[in-house]
C-alpha cells in the first residue's frame, strides 16, 4: 500500500522561519519534578497538620537536633552538580568527572547523616514509625525525601560509570544538565523538609 | 458528497418527553404520604431553610435550562442541512468577543445571586446559638446502630430517639451532638434536616426544631460496612408531656423481680454482658445497644425487624437470618435456654 | 497486502505467525498501537464494569431483594466504580490521546515512545491486579477477596480493624501501579505537545484536542500524585503501624477525606477535558464551521484546569467543616461553572448558522450537549452546600455523576470512536448499526439515570444493598433497573458494529469527513511514520486552507 501522502499536502507553505520549542528531556524532566512536588505536599501538608497532636510519646523537641552538617553537603552538591555540568560545557570532562565525584560523595555524606540520625532515634529515644503521630509522620516525610536522594544518587552513580568508561562526551552537557534540575529538586524539597521538621515543627 | 440531512424531531421528541416525565413526577411528591422521607416536605426549621434555598436555586437552574434547552433545539432543527443544500460552506464565523462578554458576565452575576443566597443559609443554621432550654442529645454512631444519650436528664437508649415538638413562639429545639465508635456514619432525617456526619474524633453537632408530631424515618446516608444498609434511624417527636414521661420511664433501671429468672440467668452468664448494659443489674458492656427498656421500642437491629417475640428470638438465634454481617453473633444456645432469654427481654419494659 | 490495522511498509512478502503478530503488539512503541492497545484494554473493562452495574441494579429492582447477599453487592459497587474510572474511562481516554496528538500536530510519535509503552503495561497490571482480588487470598471462598470500601476508601473503614485480610490492599496497590502509568502518560502528553508540534503549528494554532489533553495532563500529574501520596500513607498504616488515619491515636479520619478529594474532584476534570476535547473537534465538522471562540475555549479549559485544584471540599459538605470553608467551597464550586458554561454557548454558537449533517458522530455530540448541561445544573445544585446537606450521600449524587460520565463522556467517547474509527481502521462503519446504537443508549441512558434523581430527592442514600418499602423509591428503582438492559444492548451493538465493520467495511479513504486537521491528510490507518514529510502549517485548519486556497483561515484568524 502506497504510503506517500495525497497530492494536496505538498501545497503546504514552505518554512520560512525559525521553529525552536523546549527540549522534550526538558519538559518531560519538569513535568515528573511537578508530580514529585505534588506527593512532597501532601506529605508536608500532614506533617504541618499533626504537629502537636501526638498523645503521647517522644516530642520533636526531645529528639530532634538539626542536622546542619549534613545539609550544607547535600546544598553545596547543587553547587557542585552545576558547575559540573558547566565544565563539560566547556568540553573538559576531566574536570566534570571531579566535579561529578564530589557531587555523589556529598549526597552520601548527607545519607550517612540521616542514616546515624535514625539510629539514634530508633535505639536511644525509643522513636519508630507506629510510636505516635510525630514517628509516622516524620519517618514518612524524611524517609520519602530519603528515598529521593537514593534514586538521585543511583542514576548519578550510572553517569559516573559512563564517565570512568570514558562514554560521555561534551554533546551529552545538555542531558546532564535536564538530570541536575533533579538533583536541585530534591536539594529544594530538603530545604522545605528542613523547615518544616527542625525549625516550625520544634 | 456529503448525505442528506435527515430529520431529526426524534431526537427532539425523546428529549422533550423524559423532561417532562422527570419534572412532573418530582414535583407529584410533594405529599407527604408518598414518601416519609421526601427532601421536599420539610417538618422543621433546618429542613426548612434548606426547602426555600432549594426552591431559589431549582428556579434559576429551571429558567437557565429552559432557555439553554430552547436555543439548542432551534439551532439543532433550524440550522440542519437541508435536502436540497447546494454544497456550499455556511459562513465561517470563528468568534465575537460582544457575544463571549454577554455570555460570561451573565453567568457571573448569577453565580454571585446563588452564592449570596447559600452563604446566607449557611450562616443561619451552622451559627446558631445554642438555646437554655434545648435538649441535648449526644448521638454515638456504631457499626450498625445507634446509641443517645441525655447527659442532662439521665438517659441512655439506643436506635429510637425521642425529642419534644418544639413550639414556633417558644421553640425548645434538640441540639445532637455527633459522635462515632468506629467507622464514619451519616445522620439523616430528610424532613427534619440536612445529614451531618459521625466521624471519629471529630465532634460535629446539629439542631432539629420539628414542629408537628409523629415518627420520622430516615437511614446511615455514609457507607460504614457491611450492614450500611439496614442502620436505620427512627425519630419520635412527641408532645412536651409524653416526652418527659417518656424520659421518667428511660430513667428507671430495669424492673428486677424478687426471684431471678431463668431467662435472666442465662443472659448474665452466656456471653450478653459482654455487649449489653441492663441498667440495674450485671449487665454493663457497651459494645452492643442498652437493652434496659427494650420493649419500649417498636424496632430491634436499629430497624432492620419489627419487635415482636419471633423476630427478637431469631435474632438471637441467628442475627444473619435478619442483618447479615452485623456484629451481633449468634448466640448458640438452646431452644430451651432461648425461650426463656426471650421471656427474659421481654419484661425490660 | 493484509487486513493488519498498521499498514507495515517494510513487511516482508514471507506471512508472519500469530506469535510473530503477538510479539509485535506486547513490544511496540508506536503511539497508534498503544493507543489501540489502551482502547480495547479499556473496552474489554466497560463490559465487565457493565456487567457489575447490572448485578447492583438486579439487586436493586425491588426492595428486600436478595440476588446477591450484602457482602457481595458491597464488592460490586466499590469494583464497578473503581473500574469505570481507573481501568475503563481513563485507559480510553489515554488512548485517543496517544493515537490523535501526534498525529494532530504534524509529530511522528509522542515524545517517549518508551515510556509510553511502560505507561500502558502499569495500567494494564493494575487492572489485572484488582481483579485478581476475586480469585487470590481465599478469594473463591466467601465470595470473592475484592474491595468492598467504596471507590474512594475512606478511613478509618480501610484500616486494619476494619478491613482484615487483603482486599483493601488490591484496592490500593493496583491503583498506585496504575497510577505511575496514569502520571508516565500525562508526562508524555505534556513533553509532546510542548516540544513537537510541526513548524509554524504555535499554542495558537494547535488544535483543540490538543490544548484540552495538554490541560488534562497537567492535571493528571497534580491530582493522582495526591492520591499516591495518600495511599502509601494507607500502606503505612496497614502494615507499618503507622497512624496516619488511625482516630485513636489522635489521627484523622477527615484528612484521608481532603486528599483523596484533593485527588478526586480534579479527577472529574481528567474525565471530561477529554470529553469536550472530543465535541471540539466533531461538533465543527458536522456543523461546517470552525469552532466558535477559539481562544476563548482554551481560556477556559485553562481556568477550569486551575480553579478544579480549589474545588475539592465540596465533596465534604458533610463532613462538619465549619461555616467558613464550607462557604469558600461553594464559592470556587460556583465559579467553575462560569468557564463551564461558556463552553456550552460556543459550541452551541458553533452549531448556530451552520450546516448540521446528523452523521453517528454528530447525534451523540448533540444528545452530549444536552444531558452535559442537565449534569452541569444538577452539579451547580449539589454545590449550594445546605441543598448538599440533604442531596449529598443520596441516589441525587449518583445520577448526577453518571450524567456526567455516562450522559457526557461516554456519548462523546461514542462519538469520537465512530468518528475516528475509519481513520485507525481504513473502514467505514455501519451508519444503520450506528444509529441503532444511539437510540438504544439513549432511551436506556435517559430511563435510568433521568428516574434515578428521584429516590435521592425521596431520601435514598447510596451504598445500600436494599431498602425499606413504604419509602416511595419502589417504582422508580424498578425503571432505573429496566433502563440498563436498553444500554447494555446498545453497547452490544456499538462492539458488533466494531468488529464487522473491521472486517466487512468500505474502503473510507484518507478523509471521509471532508474534515480540516492534520490527522485527515494521512492515509487511513496512517504509516508507522506518519507523515513522509513533516507538514508546515498557518493555521488552525491547515487542511481548509489546502481545500480552500482562496479563502484560507490564516487570513482571517
Amino acid at each position: 500500500m502506497s504510503t506517500t501522502l495525497s497530492a494536496t499536502t505538498m501545497n503546504l507553505p514552505a518554512r520560512e522561519f525559525e521553529w525552536k520549542l523546549p527540549t522534550r528531556g526538558r519538559v518531560g524532566m519538569c513535568a515528573v519534578i511537578a508530580a514529585e512536588a505534588a506527593i512532597f505536599t501532601i506529605f508536608v501538608v500532614a506533617y504541618l497538620f499533626y504537629v502537636g497532636k501526638s498523645l503521647s510519646g517522644p516530642m520533636p523537641r526531645d529528639v530532634l537536633s538539626p542536622p546542619i552538617f549534613y545539609t550544607v553537603c547535600l546544598l553545596s552538591s547543587s553547587l557542585t552538580i552545576h558547575f559540573a555540568v558547566k565544565t563539560l560545557r566547556r568540553g573538559n570532562v576531566g574536570h566534570f568527572g571531579a566535579w561529578w565525584l564530589l557531587t555523589i560523595t556529598l549526597g552520601v555524606l548527607f545519607l550517612y547523616g540521616t542514616v546515624t540520625e535514625w539510629r539514634r532515634m530508633i535505639y536511644e529515644d525509643g522513636l519508630t514509625i507506629n510510636t505516635n503521630l510525630f514517628g509516622t509522620t516524620y519517618y514518612s516525610l524524611v524517609g520519602l525525601h530519603g528515598f529521593h536522594v537514593v534514586a538521585g544518587l543511583v542514576c548519578l552513580s550510572a553517569v559516573m560509570a559512563f564517565t570512568l568508561f570514558g562514554t560521555v562526551k561534551q554533546e551529552h552537557a545538555e542531558r546532564l544538565d535536564v538530570l541536575s534540575l533533579y538533583w536541585h529538586f530534591v536539594d529544594a524539597v530538603w530545604i522545605v523538609v528542613f523547615t518544616v521538621v527542625y525549625v516550625i515543627g520544634r | 458528497m456529503r448525505s442528506r440531512g435527515s430529520t431529526n424531531w426524534r431526537v427532539v421528541g425523546s428529549q422533550i418527553f423524559v423532561c417532562v416525565c422527570c419534572s412532573a413526577a418530582a414535583f407529584a411528591d410533594l405529599a407527604p404520604p408518598l414518601s416519609p422521607t421526601n427532601i421536599f416536605a420539610p417538618a422543621s426549621t433546618p429542613a426548612k431553610s434548606i426547602f426555600g434555598l432549594s426552591l431559589f436555586v431549582l428556579v434559576v437552574t429551571g429558567a437557565i435550562f429552559l432557555v439553554v434547552f430552547t436555543l439548542l433545539l432551534y439551532s439543532v432543527v433550524k440550522f440542519r442541512k437541508r435536502k436540497n443544500d447546494d454544497g456550499r460552506e455556511p459562513p465561517q464565523v470563528y468568534g465575537s468577543n460582544q457575544v463571549e462578554l454577554a455570555w460570561t458576565v451573565i453567568p457571573v452575576l448569577i453565580v454571585v445571586a446563588l452564592f449570596m443566597a447559600t452563604a446566607r443559609v449557611i450562616a443561619s443554621l451552622q451559627k446558631t446559638a445554642r438555646l437554655d432550654n434545648a435538649i441535648e442529645v449526644i448521638a454515638i454512631g456504631h457499626q450498625f446502630w445507634w446509641e443517645y444519650r441525655y447527659p442532662a436528664l439521665g438517659v441512655v437508649t439506643a436506635n429510637e430517639l425521642h425529642v419534644p415538638i418544639s413550639d414556633e413562639n417558644q421553640p425548645t429545639p434538640t441540639f445532637i451532638e455527633l459522635l462515632s465508635a468506629d467507622t464514619d456514619h451519616s445522620f439523616w432525617i430528610p424532613r427534619l434536616a440536612g445529614k451531618t456526619d459521625l466521624i471519629p474524633n471529630h465532634p460535629n453537632s446539629m439542631w432539629i426544631d420539628p414542629h408537628e408530631a409523629g415518627v420520622y424515618l430516615g437511614q446511615c446516608a455514609q457507607y460504614c460496612g457491611t450492614q450500611h444498609a439496614k442502620m436505620l434511624l427512627r425519630v419520635y417527636v412527641q408532645p412536651r408531656a409524653d416526652f418527659d414521661r417518656w424520659i421518667q420511664e428511660q430513667r428507671q433501671p430495669a424492673i428486677v423481680g424478687s426471684a431471678v429468672s431463668h431467662g435472666q440467668r442465662v443472659f448474665e452468664t452466656t456471653a450478653c454482658i459482654n455487649c449489653h448494659t441492663v441498667a440495674g443489674t450485671v449487665a454493663n458492656g457497651r459494645f452492643g445497644p442498652d437493652l434496659t427498656h427494650l420493649m419500649s421500642r417498636d424496632t430491634i437491629a436499629a430497624g432492620a425487624a419489627k419487635n415482636t417475640p419471633e423476630n427478637l428470638r431469631q435474632w438471637i438465634l441467628n442475627p444473619d437470618a435478619i442483618k447479615p454481617g452485623s456484629l451481633m453473633p449468634a448466640m448458640q444456645l438452646s431452644d430451651q435456654e432461648l425461650d426463656a432469654l426471650t421471656a427474659y427481654l421481654e419484661t425490660l419494659r | 497486502m493484509s487486513t493488519e490495522p498498521i499498514a507495515w511498509p517494510s513487511a516482508s512478502a514471507e506471512s508472519r505467525t500469530f506469535v510473530d503478530t503477538l510479539h509485535e503488539w506486547v513490544t511496540t512503541v508506536d503511539h497508534k498501537r498503544l493507543g489501540i492497545l489502551y482502547i480495547v484494554y479499556a473496552l474489554v473493562f466497560l463490559v465487565i464494569g457493565g456487567i457489575e452495574a447490572i448485578v447492583i441494579r438486579i439487586q436493586l429492582i425491588r426492595p428486600h431483594n436478595d440476588f446477591v447477599s450484602p457482602q457481595v453487592f458491597n464488592r460490586m459497587f466499590t469494583m464497578h466504580g473503581t473500574t469505570m474510572i481507573f481501568f475503563v474511562v481513563m485507559p480510553i481516554l489515554f488512548g485517543f490521546a496517544n493515537y490523535l496528538i501526534p498525529l494532530m500536530i504534524g509529530a511522528r510519535d509522542m515524545a517517549f515512545p518508551r515510556l509510553n509503552a511502560f505507561s500502558f503495561w502499569m495500567t494494564a497490571f493494575g487492572g489485572l491486579l484488582l481483579y485478581f482480588s476475586l480469585v487470590g487470598a481465599n478469594g473463591l471462598y466467601g465470595a470473592g477477596n475484592a474491595p468492598d470500601v467504596g471507590w474512594f476508601a475512606y478511613a478509618p473503614l480501610t484500616s486494619q480493624t476494619f478491613s482484615p485480610g487483603h482486599s483493601t490492599d488490591f484496592w490500593t496497590l493496583s491503583l498506585l501501579v496504575s497510577g505511575f502509568g496514569s502520571i508516565g502518560t500525562a508526562i508524555n502528553i505534556v513533553a509532546t505537545v510542548l516540544s513537537m508540534r510541526c513548524p509554524g503549528m504555535t499554542l495558537a494554532k494547535m488544535p483543540l484536542f490538543a490544548w484540552l489533553n495538554l490541560v488534562m495532563a497537567g492535571l493528571v500529574i497534580l491530582a493522582v500524585s495526591p492520591l499516591t501520596a495518600a495511599q502509601i500513607m494507607l500502606l503505612v498504616d496497614r502494615y507499618l503501624g503507622g497512624h496516619f488515619f488511625d482516630t485513636q491515636a489522635g489521627g484523622s479520619a477527615v484528612i484521608w477525606m481532603h486528599f483523596f478529594w484533593i485527588f478526586g474532584h480534579p479527577e472529574v476534570y481528567v474525565l471530561v477535558l477529554p470529553a469536550f476535547a472530543f465535541a471540539s473537534e466533531i461538533i465543527p465538522v458536522f456543523s461546517r464551521k470552525p469552532i466558535f471562540g477559539y481562544p476563548v475555549m482554551v481560556g477556559a479549559t485553562v481556568a477550569i484546569g486551575f480553579i478544579s485544584m480549589s474545588v475539592w471540599a465540596h465533596h465534604m459538605f458533610t463532613v462538619g467543616m465549619g461555616s467558613a470553608a464550607n462557604t469558600f467551597f461553594v464559592l470556587s464550586t460556583m465559579a467553575i461553572a462560569v468557564p463551564t458554561g461558556i463552553k456550552i454557548f460556543n459550541w452551541l454558537a458553533t452549531i448556530w448558522g451552520g450546516k448540521i449533517e446528523f452523521k453517528t458522530p454528530m447525534l451523540f455530540c448533540i444528545a452530549f450537549l444536552f444531558q452535559f448541561l442537565v449534569a452541569g445544573l444538577t452539579g451547580v445544585m449539589l454545590g449550594c452546600a445546605p441543598f448538599d446537606w440533604q442531596l449529598g450521600s443520596s441516589y441525587f449524587v449518583v445520577a448526577h455523576f453518571h450524567y456526567v460520565i455516562v450522559g457526557g463522556i461516554l456519548f462523546t467517547l461514542f462519538g469520537a470512536f465512530y468518528y475516528w474509527f475509519p481513520k485507525m481502521s481504513g473502514k467505514m462503519y455501519s451508519e444503520t448499526l450506528g444509529k441503532l446504537h444511539f437510540w438504544l443508549f439513549l432511551i436506556g441512558f435517559h430511563l435510568t439515570f433521568d428516574f434515578m434523581h428521584i429516590p435521592g430527592l425521596l431520601g435514598m442514600p447510596r451504598r445500600i444493598y436494599t431498602y425499606e418499602p413504604g419509602r416511595g423509591w419502589d417504582t422508580w428503582n424498578l425503571i432505573v433497573t429496566i433502563g440498563v438492559f436498553f444500554q447494555a444492548a446498545g453497547i452490544l451493538v456499538f462492539l458488533g458494529n466494531l468488529v464487522w465493520s473491521y472486517y466487512r467495511g468500505k474502503a473510507a479513504g484518507s478523509d471521509p469527513w471532508d474534515a480540516w486537521t492534520l490527522e485527515w491528510c494521512t492515509n487511513s490507518p496512517p504509516p508507522a511514520y506518519n507523515f513522509s514529510v513533516i507538514p508546515t502549517v498557518k493555521s488552525r485548519r491547515p487542511l481548509w486552507d489546502l481545500k480552500h486556497p482562496d479563502d484560507p483561515d490564516w487570513k482571517y484568524e
